[in-house]
């Protein structure tokens, strides 16, 4: 095939990528827009294989045979729970491919300098990519710890980093081979930048890394499009970084930071919050059971916690019996909760809620007011009014769902120890809260078994 | 010349990709990610060139290793993707066959 027929090829894949984002916008469409950006997918490889610039295929079919294999049953394997260490995974094995293929790109002959600096972003940024996706993937299995790391000099050391990044990048330019020490300098350097980039962020900001991973990996790309100047590559790479940059962006403002705050401010090490005394009013299940029976709106708040206890089927079957006792039922859901942009409606979907039955953060407070029960499953930050009210808190200013203005909030909780940030949360002393201790799902199936019993 | 055309296919995908995505619902963000990160595989294309290309063993080497990483990406990516979007129901259509227990 001639370089004009795949290129015209690469703007129909590009044409169906930019359709499959767009019909990923409503649930009604979004399967057809995912399928139509596979087959996007599709014919940029297929046409790519025609290309008279592919002279043997042994290698191509062996790799490709084991990463297809790796990625089906990696896909089929993992819990929904395990999304966000999934999610990031894949986004690292995109930024390593990016690296790999920015420094292939060097043998290729007659490289100008604008080339050799686009080569050295793209393995800078893929190398980012992949080692932040690791280390992002470790703290959300729990591998290692998962929360912010940090130490004295950290900006320091930083900032060596990314300045002898910058120095060995120069050097390269100046003297490009394939063999130059200063390449395999800035390979090493930006896979430890990539380390040290997630380490000092906990894992209540995972939302954020992860959102930003996404970017990094879409970028990537684009820059290895430049390096071997390719268009699809350009075109999709940069759809993915805007993608990526977007939901960075809107992750952030639903924590009232900003993308530098988050990125370089271990988080709770600012300020420390108004110390709350306060009497927690503790309940039974049975207690539970009369108020949710007589209640006539219920919304569910989940948070990572409920994720942790896995107790989102319950919750749906709770959900259902609420609604044929004639309550009325939501799941009120904050930007960041959980452990990924959108990580609770994926959770509750699996577990059959429907999606009309999801609402957000803006559309529950402004009717909060009538609704006569609110159960906080495993979230804190998220629905703490310190945020609200207490300015010397560190999370002040970030918007919450107003629980506590509900007729009555009922607060799922393991035990009386603080939340992941750390930060006391004046919620669990209010006039209205009761706290139902314990496992979030064993409590649940307590009110169940109530409502059957 | 053929920057400056290439810096100018950039800034119009980004500003497409703003404007798509900024519409996306809340619910959707993890699917919209995951769909997001599938298509960033693209870099396969590159890889593939890399691999096939069969002038250097070493680069041949490099593509053909950012191959099977990239099938993982694409592969995987868009096969959690539809697993994640095929459990999104709609009140009317939710079955609950199995579901009630």
């Amino acid at each position: 095939m001639s370089l004009e027929l795949i290129n015209v090829w690469y703007v129909v894949a590009a044409g169906l990528f930019i359709y499959g984002l767009k019909q990923l916008g409503s649930p009604a469409t979004a399967v057809r827009g995912n399928l139509l950006s596979s087959v996007g997918m599709l014919i940029a490889v297929v046409a790519t294989l025609f290309s008279q610039q592919i002279l043997e295929f042994q290698w191509i079919l062996a790799a490709a045979i084991v990463g297809a294999l790796i990625g089906a049953v990696a896909a089929q394997r993992v819990a929904m729970t395990g999304m966000p260490e999934m999610v990031a995974l894949f986004n690292g094995s995109g930024g390593i491919a990016s690296l790999l293929v920015g420094w292939a790109a060097l043998y290729n002959i007659g490289n100008t300098t604008f080339t050799n600096i686009t080569i050295l972003l793209s393995v800078l940024i893929g190398g980012v990519t992949f080692s932040g996706s690791i280390v992002a993937w470790g703290k959300l299995s729990e591998i290692m710890a998962s929360r912010a790391i940090v130490f004295g000099a950290q900006r320091v050391v930083n900032a060596l980093i990314l300045i002898t990044l910058v120095a060995c990048g120069v050097l390269f330019c100046l003297e490009p081979a394939i063999d130059s020490p200063y390449l395999y300098a800035v390979i090493g350097l930006s896979l430890l930048f990539g380390v040290m980039a997630v380490i000092p962020i906990g894992g209540a900001d995972m939302p954020v890394v992860i959102s930003l991973l996404n970017a990094y990996s879409g970028l990537a790309a684009c820059a290895a499009g430049f390096a071997i100047n390719n268009n699809i590559l350009i075109v999709a790479g940069s759809l993915v970084g805007a993608a990526g940059m977007i939901l960075t962006n809107i992750m952030c403002k639903a924590m009232n930071r900003s993308l530098a705050n988050v990125l370089f401010s271990g988080f709770g090490a600012v300020k420390t919050a108004t110390k709350i005394e306060g009497e927690v009013k503790p309940i039974n299940t049975e207690d539970a059971y009369l108020i949710l029976e007589a209640a006539a709106s219920v919304t569910f708040v989940p948070g990572y916690g409920m994720a942790v206890a896995q107790a989102q089927h319950v919750v749906r079957e709770l959900g259902e019996l609420l609604e044929k006792n004639g309550a009325d039922v939501t799941y009120a859901i904050h930007p960041v909760a959980g452990r990924m942009p959108g990580h609770m409606n994926v959770l509750l979907a699996e577990a059959n809620v429907p999606y009309d039955q999801l609402v957000e953060m803006d559309d529950i407070n402004p009717r909060i007011d009538n609704i006569d029960v609110a159960v906080v499953i495993g979230a804190n930050d998220v629905v703490n009014p310190a945020a609200r009210e207490d300015e010397n808190s560190p999370i002040y200013g970030m918007p919450i769902i107003n629980v506590d203005h509900a007729r009555t909030v009922f607060v799922l909780k393991r035990t009386m120890a603080s939340g992941f940030s750390g930060v006391d949360n004046p919620l669990f002393f209010g006039e209205n809260t009761r706290m139902l201790f314990g496992d979030a799902k064993e409590s649940i199936s307590g009110v169940i078994s109530q409502f059957k019993g | 010349m053929e920057a400056v055309l290439l810096g100018l296919v950039l800034m119009l995908s980004i500003s497409l990709g703003f404007e798509l995505i900024s519409k996306v619902p809340a619910i959707l963000h993890t699917p919209l990610m995951s769909g997001a990160n599938a298509i960033s595989g693209i870099t396969i294309v590159g890889a593939l060139i890399s691999a096939g290309s069969g002038i250097e063993p070493m680069a041949s080497i490099l593509g053909a290793v950012a191959v099977s990483f990239a099938t993982i990406n694409v592969v995987g990516g868009y096969l959690v993707t539809n697993r994640m979007l095929s459990m999104f129901k709609k009140k009317d259509d939710s079955t609950r066959a199995g579901g009630s227990s």
